[in-house]
C-alpha cells in the first residue's frame, strides 16, 4: 500500500536526486561471423549527470548525440554497460540500494510518440488506472484517482475518461501520457521530446501544464528536446551532447547568453531568425554530424570544428569548469597544447 | 509581368465510401517569378494539399476539384495525363520532407538523376550522366562523380536532402514546391540547406512555394507568408507584416504561442482548444470556436479574404476592432 502514497525526501535539499557516473552503452551493429569485424555504436560514453532536487534540466543535440540514450539508461529500460546511478542516497540496482522497480516508481517518462505509448485496447481510465492497480490501490481508491490525474492536466473526467487512444487528438493523448508518468506520484520525470510531434498551439498549452504541474507537484524535470528555443523556456540548467559525450552543461543564462563549446555557439546560431531583417546569412558550421559508429578519436567535433588543431585529434578534451559553466574543449583549459587556449 | 502562378478559388475535397473531407475550402494566390512565399500551417491546415495540387498528386479517383490552377497561363486541372507528365519535373518540381522515402532505394543516385534528365530532355546517357554530376556540385555534395554511384542509404539526410534539390532541379524548372523540406533534418543541416535553396532561388529566378509549420524557417526564405487555417488562408502579407503586424487572430495566436528568446519564465499565450473536424463545409469563419474576439457575425457566413494594407489581406470581419 505504501508504494503508492508519493515518497517522502530524504536527502535533504541540497542532496541530489539523481546521480549518475560513468554511464557508458555501446551497441554492437553489424558484425561478422564469430563478432569479427564487429562495429559498435558509441551511444553514450562516460557520462556523469546530476540533476537537483526541483530544477529542470534540459538535454540538447542533433539526432545520434545520446540524448534519447540517456533518458533510456536513466530510467533502466536499457541497462547500462558501466555505470552506477543513486537515487536520493540510494545506489540503484546494488545490494544496499534499491530494486530497479522502487527506480520506476519514482521516475517516470513521458515518449514522443503519444499514439503508441498508450495501449489502444485500453480506456484512458483503464491505462491510468494500470500502474497504481498493480502496486495495490484497492479499484475504488484508483477510479478516483484516475479522476483526479484526468483533471490535472485539464481533461474533463467525465467525457474523457471511457474514451480510447484513437478517440483523442495528439494533444489530449500527449496529456493522458503525462498523467500517466505522475499516476505513482514520481518524484523525476522525464520527458524525452514530450511536444515535438505537437502542433505550435497545442505545444504552447501543453508547455504550460508542465510548468504549472511541476510547482503543484514539486515534480523534478529531465527535459530532452532538439528543440533550443523550448529548452531554453523550460530549463534551469542545460546540458549540451555532442556524439555521446557533455560538451557544455551549465546554468541556461550562462549557455544562452555566452556558449563557450564551438558546437554550443554553432547550435545556437543555427537557429533560423524570426527577424526578417536580420536573416541568417552563413551556415555557421558545414556538414551533417558523423555517424555514431567510429566516432573521430580526441575531441568528437574537431571534424567539424573551425578551430580544430593537431592537440584536438590526439587528446579528449576533459570536462573543465570555467566557473559559470562545464566546458569540453581545449581552448578552455590552460597548457592544453591548443594556440588559442586561455592562459 | 504576368504571374508564373495563378491559384483561384481552388477546393480539394478528399471522398471515401466512409468520410468526405474538406480539405481545402477556396484558396487563391499569385506567385511571380523569383519570388518565394511561405505557407505556414498545422498539420491539418491544408497547407500540403494545396501544394500537391499544382502537380495534381492526389489519386484522382477520390479527389473533387473545382477552381482554377494556371502555371504561367496553363490550365493544371484539365491537363492530360501526357501535358501533366510534362509539368511534372520539367516546369514545376518538388521536394520533400523525407528525402528517405522520395528515392528508389534500389537505385543509385547517379541514375536517378539521369533517369529524369534523358526523359525530359531526350539527352544521351552519357550526357545525363554529366548533367547530373554538375547538378551535385551545384547543391555542394562533396566528391559529387563518387556520389553518383552512391544509393541512397548511403548517403547521411543532410546529403539526400541535397541530392533530392539537385534531382528536383535538374530539368530547370521556373517553380519549386518545397514541402517541409527541412523539417527532418538536425539544426545546423536544416540552415544548411534552407541557405542553399535561397541562392539556388535567386541564382535560377525560381518561384518558390515553402509549406512549412515553423515560423522561423518561413521567416528565413520568405519575401510573403500565407498563414492557412482549415483549409483556407487567413491572412496574407509581405513577411515584414507579418512578423511585426499580424492581423488576423489565428496567426496572432500562432506567433505568440510560438517559443522564442526571451520568454523564459513568461506564460504563454495558448490558443484553446483543437483546429475544427474538416468533415463538414464551414459555414461560419473556422477560428471562431477557438477566438477570444468572436461575435455573432463571426459564425453567420464565412468572412472574406479582405486588404488592410498595401499586399496585406486578412480573412477576419473584425480586422480594424482586432488591430486596435
Amino acid at each position: 500500500m505504501d508504494s503508492v502514497l508519493p515518497v517522502e525526501d530524504r536527502g535533504g535539499p541540497a542532496q541530489p536526486l539523481l546521480l549518475a557516473s560513468g554511464l557508458r552503452k555501446h551497441f554492437p551493429v553489424g558484425g561478422g561471423l564469430l563478432g569479427r569485424g564487429r562495429k559498435v555504436v558509441r551511444a553514450v560514453d562516460d557520462l556523469t549527470l546530476s540533476v537537483a532536487k526541483g530544477e529542470t534540466l534540459g538535454v540538447v543535440g542533433e539526432s545520434g548525440c545520446g540524448k534519447s540514450t540517456v533518458a533510456r539508461l536513466l530510467i533502466r529500460l536499457l541497462k547500462p554497460d558501466r555505470g552506477t546511478m543513486v537515487l536520493d542516497g540510494d545506489p540503484v540496482d546494488e545490494p544496499h540500494g534499491i530494486t530497479v522497480n522502487e527506480l520506476r516508481r519514482q521516475v517516470q517518462m513521458v515518449f514522443q510518440d503519444s499514439y503508441a505509448s498508450l495501449n489502444p485496447r485500453l480506456t484512458i481510465a483503464e491505462t491510468l488506472a494500470f500502474a497504481p492497480k498493480a502496486h495495490g490501490l484497492p479499484a475504488a481508491e484508483a477510479r478516483d484517482r484516475v479522476r483526479d490525474l484526468l483533471a490535472k492536466v485539464g481533461l474533463e473526467p467525465d467525457t474523457y475518461a471511457e474514451r480510447y487512444p484513437h478517440e483523442l487528438s495528439g494533444g489530449q493523448r500527449q496529456r493522458v501520457n503525462i498523467a500517466r508518468a505522475l499516476a505513482l506520484r514520481p518524484r523525476l520525470v522525464i520527458l524525452d521530446e514530450a511536444v515535438s510531434a505537437l502542433d505550435k498551439s497545442v505545444e504552447a498549452q501543453v508547455l504550460n501544464m508542465l510548468v504549472d504541474l511541476k510547482t503543484e507537484l514539486s515534480l523534478t524535470y529531465l527535459f530532452i528536446s532538439h528543440d533550443l528555443n523550448v529548452v531554453q523556456y523550460l530549463s534551469d540548467r542545460v546540458l549540451v551532447m555532442y556524439l555521446g559525450k557533455i560538451v557544455e552543461l551549465g546554468p541556461v543564462e550562462a549557455i544562452y547568453g555566452d556558449p563557450q563549446h564551438p558546437y554550443t555557439q554553432a547550435l545556437l546560431s543555427a537557429r533560423p531568425s524570426m527577424d526578417p531583417r536580420k536573416r541568417t546569412k552563413e551556415a555557421p558550421i558545414q556538414g551533417d554530424p558523423p555517424n555514431p559508429i567510429d566516432p573521430p578519436s580526441g575531441c568528437r567535433f574537431r571534424t567539424r570544428c573551425p578551430f580544430a588543431e593537431d592537440v584536438c585529434a590526439r587528446v579528449e578534451p576533459p570536462l573543465a569548469d570555467t566557473g559559470r559553466q562545464e566546458v569540453a574543449c581545449h581552448m578552455r583549459v590552460a597548457g592544453s597544447g591548443h594556440s588559442k587556449a586561455v592562459a | 509581368m504576368s504571374n508564373l502562378l495563378e491559384v483561384r478559388d481552388l477546393h480539394v475535397t478528399f471522398v471515401t465510401p466512409d468520410r468526405t473531407v474538406h480539405a481545402v475550402n477556396g484558396v487563391s494566390f499569385d506567385l511571380k517569378r523569383g519570388e518565394t512565399l511561405g505557407i505556414l500551417g498545422e498539420s491539418g491546415s491544408g497547407k500540403s494539399v494545396t501544394l500537391r495540387s499544382i502537380l495534381r498528386l492526389h489519386p484522382e479517383h477520390r479527389t473533387r476539384w473545382s477552381g482554377s490552377i494556371r502555371v504561367e497561363g496553363d490550365e493544371v486541372l484539365d491537363m492530360g495525363p501526357r501535358a501533366l507528365g510534362d509539368l511534372r519535373g520539367q516546369r514545376v518540381a518538388m521536394i520533400f520532407q523525407e528525402p528517405a522515402t522520395a528515392f528508389d532505394p534500389v537505385f543509385t543516385i547517379g541514375h536517378q538523376i539521369a533517369e529524369t534528365v534523358q526523359r525530359h530532355t531526350g539527352k544521351s546517357e552519357a550526357d545525363a550522366y554529366r548533367r547530373a554530376r554538375e547538378l551535385l556540385e551545384m547543391v555542394r555534395i562533396p566528391s559529387p562523380a563518387q556520389r553518383l554511384k552512391a544509393y541512397p542509404h548511403e548517403m547521411s539526410g543532410g546529403m539526400r536532402q541535397r541530392a533530392m534539390i539537385a534531382l528536383a532541379l535538374s530539368c530547370n524548372p521556373s517553380l519549386l514546391l518545397a514541402d517541409e523540406p527541412t523539417t527532418a533534418l538536425d539544426a545546423t543541416v536544416q540552415i544548411q540547406v534552407l541557405l542553399l535553396i535561397r541562392e539556388l532561388q535567386r541564382e535560377f529566378d525560381l518561384g518558390v512555394i515553402f509549406v512549412t509549420h515553423d515560423i522561423g524557417v518561413a521567416v528565413e526564405v520568405s519575401d510573403r507568408i500565407g498563414v492557412m487555417y482549415a483549409g483556407k488562408i487567413v491572412e496574407l502579407a509581405g513577411v515584414e507584416q507579418m512578423v511585426d503586424a499580424p492581423q488576423h487572430p489565428y496567426s496572432r495566436g500562432l506567433l505568440a504561442s510560438t517559443v522564442h528568446d526571451g520568454m523564459r519564465g513568461q506564460r504563454l499565450e495558448a490558443i484553446p482548444g483543437a483546429p475544427p473536424d474538416l468533415g463538414e463545409v464551414p459555414t461560419g469563419c473556422s477560428f471562431a470556436p477557438r477566438c477570444k474576439f468572436v461575435q455573432p457575425a463571426c459564425v453567420a457566413k464565412p468572412p472574406d479574404l479582405r486588404p488592410t494594407g498595401q499586399n496585406h489581406l486578412v480573412r477576419c470581419i473584425l480586422t480594424e476592432a482586432v488591430a486596435a
